[in-house]
């Protein structure tokens, strides 16, 4: 990894100059399906503000349905739509998609194997003082354990439109994480997207932290300052947690000295354990540390003060890993 | 359009089909030693109606996207809707002989991952009059003219998303979408008016923008014509519920006066009986 930070080009030149990419790339990216043909239609429960679909609602009212807060409903509904051929986009907080509606999630759209794609937008505790009610902290858990399911939690807009994108082609329902918009930039806007597949950042041989989500960047940043230090910190993004890009993880293993797994969400159930998993049934094994809300419910801040209480910033992760490595 | 039947068919031939659906039902449960007879015997020539009659379907395209829809809330049912769609040519009779077996696609609850002809999974009660919306809000976005007939059961009135889909419909203008309430009066633990009523019925249906019509469910002509309505009548932007007044258990005299049958098995003796009473009650 370049050490010199603002190289045009460079995630961290991206993550200044980037204002609120992580939202607009939902329509945008729905907007790139439309125009390939693809038979894309979008609902809500009455958040098209909150997820930015109100931009797609504006430029493609016919492929729009507003469900207004009727989140169960809404997963139903569109599975219905599915089997006549369309492809519905459904959006909502994910504290009620993931969990409101998870049983409609499994019965009507995983188990009849229906084309739908469910959006889970605010993730983790992101929604700051709005309150447990708010946070999904449990999403990961819940849709992963889903047979069928694919999930995915993209770093930022970019990867999220990539993914959207590369979605024309993947049969499996899929549950989409992703956070509020307001994540810095990691990805520049023309990269790709293949699921199931990790991206390897950084090799390391002290560390390794492997993040979804929110926690890239980070992990990004904290390990070019604990590269200063003379630490080896590598980073992969693992944006489908489902399938796991388990040869990777088994690859890992042999290679680095502890894999810190990170992510806006509780340890159990989320993406540490499904790192977890994929260790304890290799031979070999490797040393795991799992980073992440540890089984609470959590407190109520500033987003950003939540995720400095938590660790969940660059300084909590540098100090996670001097921490682990102590 | 293709349909293995004239576009009226003899009220005889449809009493005769809701008579098979019970004696079948009764066959089936027998291999698998406990199910829904009388949740089947109240709906029989409901099935009956639209299947060989209302709906408009081609069993040898069972993908066809304007064919008619029937989806069941109460998929505990299933178990009735099955013998009809062999009978209708959509899979061989004899694909029945493992209902309920290791590895069978025939099971309480009806598949549509593994069986021609059934157009939605079901089993979680209150999720099908939600699905059946997003078929019909697919339909007219897609300008197709296909009907989605959804049947619910009294009991499943108690289910809030069943309320939500109801008015979710109604904003949206559904009118090719049809509830029929299978209004048979009992549930798992007893009379739904005891467990939680849901009188009055129509008055909610209607409160909640829906055109309602009430029919004697067991009346097969009436119950074909009323449905039969529903289907052809002009655009209006109003979803239609019809509350089908029926008894559970109908057909089987000790069903119809103890309401605990509502899942149970027939010994081969009781199910001989059955199959018996159900036949001689055959016009």
């Amino acid at each position: 990894m370049s050490m010199s930070t603002l190289q045009p080009g460079s995630w961290q030149y991206r993550a200044l100059n980037a204002l609120n990419p992580g939202l607009d790339a939902l329509s945008l990216g729905l907007d790139d399906l439309v125009a390939a043909g693809e038979p894309v239609v979008a609902g809500t429960a009455d958040l098209t503000y909150s997820n930015g679909l109100i931009e797609f609602q504006r430029r493609h009212p016919d492929r729009f349905v507003q469900f207004g807060i009727s989140e169960q409903h809404m997963v139903s509904a569109a599975a219905g739509m599915a089997t006549t051929g369309l492809t519905p986009f459904v959006a909502t907080f994910a504290s009620f998609l993931a969990l409101l509606c998870c049983e409609q999630i499994r019965m009507d759209v995983a188990y009849t194997k229906q084309r739908v794609r469910l959006v889970g937008h605010h993730t983790g505790i992101s929604l700051g003082f709005y309150g447990t009610s708010h946070h999904a902290t449990e999403d990961i858990s819940t849709m992963r354990a889903i047979a069928g399911l694919t999930v995915v939690s993209p770093a930022d807009g970019a990867q999220l439109r990539a993914a959207i994108r590369a979605s024309a082609s993947w049969p499996e329902p899929i549950y989409f994480r992703i956070s509020r918009g307001r994540d810095p930039q990691v990805y520049s806007d023309d990269v790709g997207f293949e699921f199931g597949r990790g991206i390897e950042h950084a090799r390391g041989a002290d560390v390794t932290i492997v993040a979804c989500g929110t926690l890239v960047h980070p992990a990004l940043e904290a390990a070019e300052r604990l590269h200063a230090e003379g630490l080896s910190v590598g980073v992969v993004d693992m944006p489908t947690v489902k399938p796991l890009d388990e040869e990777l993880i088994r690859s890992l293993a042999g290679r680095t000295g502890v894999i810190i797994t990170a992510e806006e969400h509780n340890i159990l159930g989320g993406l540490g354990s499904a790192v977890a998993e994929v260790l304890a049934e290799s031979p070999g094994g490797a040393r795991l540390v799992r980073h992440g809300i540890r089984d609470e419910f959590s407190l109520i801040a500033a987003p950003t003060r939540l995720y400095a209480h938590y660790r969940l910033d660059a300084d909590g992760l540098v100090a996670v890993v001097r921490e682990v490595l102590s | 359009m293709t349909t293995p039947l004239p576009d009226t068919v003899d009220i005889a031939l449809l009493r005769d089909r809701a008579s098979f659906i019970r004696t079948e039902t009764v066959r089936l449960i027998e291999i698998a030693k406990v199910g829904h007879y009388s949740s089947v015997f109240s709906a029989a020539e409901i099935f009956a109606a639209l299947y060989y009659d209302v709906m408009r379907i081609d069993p040898k395209n069972p993908q066809w996207p304007d064919r008619d829809r029937f989806l069941m809330g109460k998929g505990h049912a299933a178990v009735g809707l099955y013998p009809v769609l062999a009978d209708l040519g959509y899979y061989p009779a004899t694909a029945l002989d493992d209902y309920a077996h290791l590895g069978s696609a025939f099971g309480d609850h009806p598949d549509m991952t593994k069986i021609p002809g059934i157009d939605f999974s079901s089993g979680s009660i209150g999720h099908a009059l939600s699905n059946g919306a997003g078929m019909a809000l697919a339909g007219r976005m897609a300008g197709r003219d296909f009907s989605v007939f959804v049947m619910v059961g009294d009991g499943e009135m108690q289910e809030g998303q069943v309320w939500e889909a109801a008015l979710s419909a109604a904003h949206h203008r559904l009118d090719r979408l049809v509830a029929i309430v299978d209004r048979n009066g009992y549930q798992l633990d007893g009379a739904v008016d005891d467990v939680v009523g849901v009188e009055p019925l129509a008055d909610k249906w209607r409160a909640f923008g829906w055109r309602v019509v009430e029919v004697d469910g067991h009346d097969v002509a009436a119950v074909r014509d009323t449905l039969a309505a529903v289907r052809d009548r002009v655009a209006d932007g109003v979803p239609t519920c019809v509350i089908a007044r029926t008894s559970k258990g109908k057909g089987v005299s000790y069903m119809e006066t103890e309401p605990g049958w509502h899942l149970g098995y027939l010994d081969p003796e009781d199910a001989r009986r059955a199959t018996e009473e159900i036949e001689g009650g055959r016009a």
